[in-house]
This record gives C-alpha cells, structure tokens and sequence, in this order.
C-alpha cells in the first residue's frame, strides 16, 4: 500500500512541469522577424506529453523536437498556417491550444456570444417592466413595515 | 496518541454537523425555540473539534510523525518549519481538512455575529451550512482521511513536493479557501432564504459583509497563486488559463457580480431572484473548482490527486446541493417579487450590465475549462483548450466591462441621465484616447489588444478617481470639497480602490505583455551583454548547499548607465529527496519594471544558457489586486456594517446612499 502510494506520489510529480528554460539558445533562429513568428506558432501548439503547456513553455524533448521542427519548416518557406497543418497532420487536433472553429468546436466558440445576446435580451426586457411599472410598493415602507424592520435589525440579543 | 485525538475530533465533528444540520431545520420548521437555538453552539462546538482536530495534524507534521501514511508522503525532517507547516495543506487530505476547518470558521461566525439575525433564519442558515460540512466530512472520513497510520514507519519522509516549498504558495490555499468556502454562507443564506420564501433589503445587508469578505479573500488567494506562477516557475508567466486557476477565477467572477447585485438588492429591492441565483452558483464554482482540482479530471499543471473515485464522491456532493438548491429555486423564486422600479438609464440597469457581463464571462471560462472533457465524451474529439482561446474569448469581455465601468459607476440611482456622467468621464476619456493613440503613434508594442488593455487601465483608474471626487458635491470650494473627500464613507473609498485596483491590474498586464523585451543567449562566465537599457555581467556560477536541496547559483550583476542596479541570483535547484529540479529566478524588483533572469542547462562547449527579460509594470498586477482587497476590506469595514446594521436611528443617519 505504502509502495504503491509512493510510486503514485512520484508519478504525479513527474507530470508536473519541471520548470526551466524552454527555448534553447541554439534553437533561436538568426533573424529576429523569424524566430517571432516560430514563438508564435509554438504557443498555440501543445505540448503533448505536459499537461496543458504549448510547446514554447515546456522543456520536454517532444516539445524541444517540434520547436525546431517549426524552425526547419518556417526557414524552408512555409507559412504560419502550412507548418501548424503540418503538425496537426501529424499529432491530430489535440495538440491545438485554440481549438478550430469547425464542427462541435463552433458550439464553444459562439457559446458565450450566444449567451450574451440572450442576456442582453432578457436583461433589456426586465429593465423595461421595471421603468413602465408603476407599482405602489415602490413607496417608502408603511410605518408598521418600518415598526417591524426597525424591530428585526435593532434586536441585537435574539 | 495526539493524532488519534484529532481523528476522533473529527468523526465527533461529523456527528455534530449532522445533529445541527437536523435539530435547527426542525425548530425552525415547527417554530420550537429551543431546537432552533441549540444551532449557534453547536456551530461553535463544530468549530472546536475541528481545529482540535487541524491542530493534531499540524502537530504530525511539525514533529515528523512518520507513522502517519500523510506525513511520510509528504514532509521530511529537513524541511524548514514554514513548509512542515504549510505540508499540512500541501496535500489531498491535509487540504480537504482545511477546507472543513474555514468552513466551520465560517459557521461558527456567523452564530458568533448574526446575533442580530431573526432566530429563525439563523438556525437554518446554520443548518444548510452545516449540511454542507457533514459532505464533507463525510468525503474527508470515507475517501481522504488524513489520520491513517503505518504498520511499519519509514525513517524519513519522501519530502513536500518542491515547487510548494515557496513561502508564496505556503499562504495561497489558505486565503483561496477562505474564499470558496466562504461562499457557502453566501449560498446557506440563498437557501435559508428559499426555504423561508423571503428576501428583502435587511437580507441582502446580511448577506452582502460575507460575500464581500470571500471576495477579498479570493482576490488575495488567486493573486498570491499568480505571483507564485511568475517568479517560481521560471518563464514570468503571470496567468495561464490552467484548469485550476481557471476553477478559482470563475468564483471570484461570480463573486463580484454577487456583490453588485446584492447592492441592488439592498438599496432598491430589485433583483433579488437574480441575487439569490448568483449566491447559488458563486458556491457551485467553488464546489466545481474542488471537483475540478481534487479529482484531476481536466489534466493541469497543478492536479496533484489523480483520483476517479474521489471525484465521483465531490461530484455526488455537487449533484445534491446544486441539484438540491436550484429546485428549491425553482419552486420559490417567483414569490420574490421586485419592487424597485427604475428608468433604463440608471445604477440598477448599470448594475444589470456589470452582473450580465461578469456572468457571461464566467460562462465563457467555465465551457472552455470544460470543453476538452465535454467534446471527448460527446463527439470523441480529443481537443486542447488553451490560453489562445481564452485570451480571444475572454479578452472582449474584460474590455466590455472595463470600458462601462466608470460611467456605471456614477450614474444615480432610479433615474440617471448618460449626458452627465459622459461629461464628468469626458476629461478622463480623452485622456484614455490621446494616451492610446501616442502609445500606438510609439508603435513599439507588439499587440494592439495589450495597448488597449493598457489605455483600458488608466481609464479605470482615472475614473475612480473622478467617481470619488464628485461625490464631494457641485460648487463648493477646493479646500472643502478635500475636507470632505476625509469624510466620505468608507463604501465610497472601498468602491473607489477596488476599481481603480482593477485598472492597476489593467495597466500591468496592458504593460508586460506589449512592452516586453526578452533574451535568450549562452553566456560564459564573465560574459557581458546589453538587454533593453540595461547591462548584465554574469559574474559566476557556483555550487551552494540548501537545507533540503542543492543549487547551482548564477551571480549575474545588473548595471544601467553605469551604475549597478543590483545583483541577482538566479538558481536551479535540485531537491534530491523528492528527485526534482526546480527554477528559481533572480529578480530585481521595481515600480516601474522588473529584471527577470533565468538560468538554464550548461552548454556543452562551455557557458550557461541564460534567459533575460525586462517586464514593465510587472508588480502592478498583483499592487492591483493588493488594491481591490484592500478596497472590499476598507467597505467591509464601513459604519453600517459596524454598527451592526443598526437601530432606527443609524438608519436614518445613513440614509445617504454610501454607494
């Protein structure tokens, strides 16, 4: 029991990142034009070995392998979006941080718009019976209310 | 002996929550006096037992009692005494004990405090509060105990995990606890007032103090973990949209929005079911945040338990009381009926906007969060959801709300008029746009949205300070309007800081994230380089003994005009009971700019690869987080809320809207 608890601490321990330096000195590409759009296709592709870290974070081999894979494809000519398809190609969508507007993805990306819109209508409806509604409570309390609130809140010793 | 105390405590705290979660409920129900009053000792006595309880744990731990399965996982005799202590919640069990321990604190307070409560609703706020606590002792006793003994004692521990030994995150789960648990008086005093079928303004000022102090607890919680995040994990990072930051984030949204809305509540008795709704679901986020965090279902950087049948258990207690909570909601929330009524332009509809948008965003967070786990189990797409979807997703509604916030903020209550609080803002949102367009004109910033983000900043800010000065009233002398800046309530400045806070977290992150200049070389011993305006020497690299850890310490001194600025000590550190490196920066700390320096691995032709960054404004994220604590505790303390919520006469001397 013991054993296996402490092989389980150890396991756990081992997924967390080991923090360190991610982008190696000999991995950063000469021009500075470059090597910008390198981190910023590293950051939006994960790193699939951590738990939820891009490439551009982790300083696992898997993510040091595909860096320079990236650099290789960015130097060769490939545009930003023909090296992420060359990935995805090879890993699947998984190791996309954003997920893709296509399919079951849309739901996630129009659920909040969608709810906003919703809100925005339910919150404008409600808004409108507040500022037509003439209702009689809107005056002060009666004096037995006020009696009575006075009598709730002045109690101290309940 | 000590450690079967506290295990004994606590199946006693067990039998007494279940006792106060039945006897007061009963009383209240049938109108019996004496079953209701028995809630506030019990509460008090629940508390006892389980600090008893905490402390014999914490005695396990100071002492290095390794008989105990817990303290051999996760301690060491080593270790410094802070992190022994903080090992305690270092932990599953040891935290899940903290847990109940605030969530009784909370209990017990509010019997110690609502003294000016109707009994009735006392005793079944206190009864739904401790209906939560049997859960989770329950959870603690069957799946999570802390207590459980070895037959055969190790000599020595295996030693805290490493990254925790930090005196940052030593005190980050206590005060992120203290936030999520103390929403759940928040979500007892919704239910209390579900069962009781009546919230009116006297309720929302009950509930208001507590919902306020978890929000400020969390807001410390969460900027303790962030800072945490930046100087420990090695790259600056201050948020990553990680699952579990994600789980504390989502409450604190809803928190906030809680908080407008029960000032709504209070001062015009209008959207009380909505306040109750959100009372409700600000508690099942930090249910889902321990849900998400303890049971490791949604993969992070920081799940340390990895553990399916634990998490079917919190999920079971989420079902209930959610489950549990929103029928009672849907029974009972039409008999509350709002009575304020008020025109389309003014705070309440101001108020509607800031909770529909802190609400939405929450939203967003939470399916993101959750996407990964809801597209395997529907459609069998394995999909990572990361900070590119939350920075395009969330970003617009940060902005949303910064952007209504300071005109919101001055409009009056019932009728307002947009002319006037757009010309007491004009000054302030010209400043914002000519600010905008001369660090665009500057052009050095690397993202537009960080420009924003920066101008959005200043904006907040500028217009707190706006939104305090015309509460000194139209037409007086400088001299006095000062004078009476001094008086104004409390409230007034609470609201006044915390917004500004939050534009000083603005400016921060705005900063960092467009002016930021990073290096990344090999650098010998010796080495100078230049990055941005300064001038770094890596003067040696050495071999230094910790107490429980090597290191291998870089000496790297931080010159700028030829003066030297200061030096700093970047570390790799190897903790070899755990078998773990881990990465300690060397920072020079500044108002306006922090120097970040990074060591990494030795080269194999010689030198240290070295990681440099200037981050500007980098303490302001977290001196604006510092602010908006500080702004809810300065309106925590506030006069109505010490003078108890006061007799007739106070109300009357308060009837100036403190808002």
């Amino acid at each position: 029991m013991t054993r296996a608890f402490a092989k389980a601490a150890l396991a756990a321990m081992w997924l967390i990142s080991t923090p360190a330096l991610a982008v190696q000195p000999d991995e950063v590409l000469p021009d500075p034009a470059l090597e910008a759009r390198a981190r910023e296709i590293s950051a939006d592709l994960r790193c699939v070995v951590c738990r939820n870290e891009s490439i551009d974070e982790s300083n696992a081999t898997v993510a040091r392998d595909l860096r320079i894979f990236v650099r290789e494809r960015i130097m060769m000519g490939d545009s930003n979006e023909q090296v992420i398809a060359e990935v995805v190609d090879r890993y699947g969508e998984y190791v996309l941080m954003r997920p893709p507007m296509s399919g079951s993805n849309l739901a996630l990306w129009l659920a909040g718009p969608a709810l906003l819109l919703l809100g925005f209508g339910v919150a404008f409806a409600f808004i409108r019976t507040r500022a037509r509604s003439t209702n009689p409570t809107e005056a002060e309390l009666t004096p037995d209310e006020q009696a009575a609130l006075a009598r709730i809140l002045g109690d101290k010793q309940s | 002996m000590i450690v079967e105390i506290g295990h004994f405590a606590l199946v006693l705290a067990f039998a007494v929550a279940v006792f106060q979660m039945i006897v007061p409920m009963i009383g209240a129900h049938k109108n019996w006096s004496a079953w209701m009053a028995v809630a506030s000792p019990a509460a008090s006595l629940q508390f006892a037992l389980v600090a008893i309880s905490f402390a014999a744990l914490t005695y396990a731990f100071v002492t290095s009692d390794f008989s105990l399965n817990l303290v051999v996982a996760n301690s060491h005799t080593d270790k410094p005494l802070l992190y022994k202590i903080s090992g305690v919640w270092g932990n599953h069990e040891g935290s899940l004990l903290l847990w109940v321990l605030i969530l009784a604190l909370f209990g017990a307070s509010a019997a110690w405090f609502g003294g000016n409560l109707p009994p009735r609703l006392r005793a079944r706020v206190l009864a739904v509060q401790s209906s939560v606590g049997v859960a989770f002792y329950a959870f603690i006793l069957f799946t999570s105990n802390p207590f459980l003994r070895l037959e055969l004692p190790p000599f020595n521990g295996q030693d805290l995990n490493p990254l925790l030994q930090d005196p940052g995150l030593a005190f980050h789960p206590p005060f992120l606890y203290l936030g999520y648990v103390g929403l759940s008086m928040a979500f007892s005093f919704a239910v209390a007032a579900l069962i009781e079928g009546r919230v009116d303004a006297a309720w929302a000022r009950w509930v208001r103090p507590w919902t306020l102090a978890a929000w400020v607890f969390l807001t410390i919680g969460i900027g303790l973990g962030s800072w945490w995040a930046y100087y420990e994990l090695g790259w600056g990072g201050f948020w990553f949209w990680d699952p579990v930051e994600n789980a504390s984030f989502m409450p604190w949204l809803i928190a906030a929005a809680l908080l407008h809305s029960a000032i709504v509540v209070e001062k015009r008795e209008a959207l009380k079911s909505w306040t109750i709704l959100l009372a409700i679901l600000a508690f099942g986020f930090s249910l889902i945040g321990t849900f998400i965090v303890r049971s490791g279902i949604i993969t992070s950087v920081h799940a340390f338990a990895n553990d399916p049948e634990r998490g079917m258990f919190i999920l079971m207690i989420l079902a209930v009381f959610m489950g549990g909570a929103f029928t009672l909601y849907a029974f009972r929330a039409s008999a509350m009926e709002a009575k304020g009524v008020f025109s389309t332009v003014s705070r309440e509809s101001g108020l509607v906007l800031n909770n529909l948008l802190l609400a939405v965003s929450s939203f967003v967070v939470f399916i993101g969060t959750i996407w990964p786990l809801v597209a395997e189990m529907f459609w069998g797409r394995t999909v990572s959801v990361g900070p590119p979807f939350f920075n395009a997703a969330f970003t617009p509604f940060a902005f949303a709300i910064a952007v209504a916030l300071p005109i919101g903020a001055v409009l009056s209550w019932k009728r307002a008029q947009l002319g006037r609080a757009m010309r007491l803002m004009s000054g302030v949102a010209l400043l914002t746009i000519a600010l905008l367009g001369l660090f665009y004109a500057l052009g050095t910033g690397r993202s537009l949205a960080g420009l924003i983000t920066l101008a959005l900043g200043v904006w907040l800010v500028a217009g707190a300070a706006v939104d305090l000065w015309q509460r000194t009233g139209q037409g007086r002398e400088i001299a006095a309007k000062f004078g009476r800046l001094t008086r104004l309530p409390r409230a007034d400045w609470g609201k006044a800081l915390a917004h500004a806070g939050l534009g000083i977290t603005f400016i921060g992150v705005g900063a960092l994230v467009t002016y930021q200049i990073e290096d990344i070389r090999v650098a010998q011993i010796g080495e100078e380089f230049d990055v941005g305006a300064y001038h770094l020497t890596v003067r040696d690299v050495r071999e230094v003994q910790g107490p429980n850890y090597i290191s291998t310490m870089a000496f790297v001194e931080v010159a700028k005009d030829g003066r030297i600025v200061d030096l700093l000590t970047p570390e790799k550190r190897i903790y070899p009971v755990a078998g773990m490196p881990t990465t300690e920066a060397g920072i020079d700390s500044g108002f306006t700019r922090d120097v970040y320096v990074a060591l990494g691995d030795p080269q194999l032709d010689g030198g240290w690869a070295v990681r440099t960054w200037i981050k500007p404004f980098a303490n302001w994220i977290w001196g604006g987080a510092i602010i908006m604590a500080l702004g809810g505790a300065l309106s925590l303390t506030d006069r109505r809320y010490r003078v108890a919520a006061g007799a007739a006469r106070d109300r009357a001397a308060i009837g100036v809207p403190a808002e």
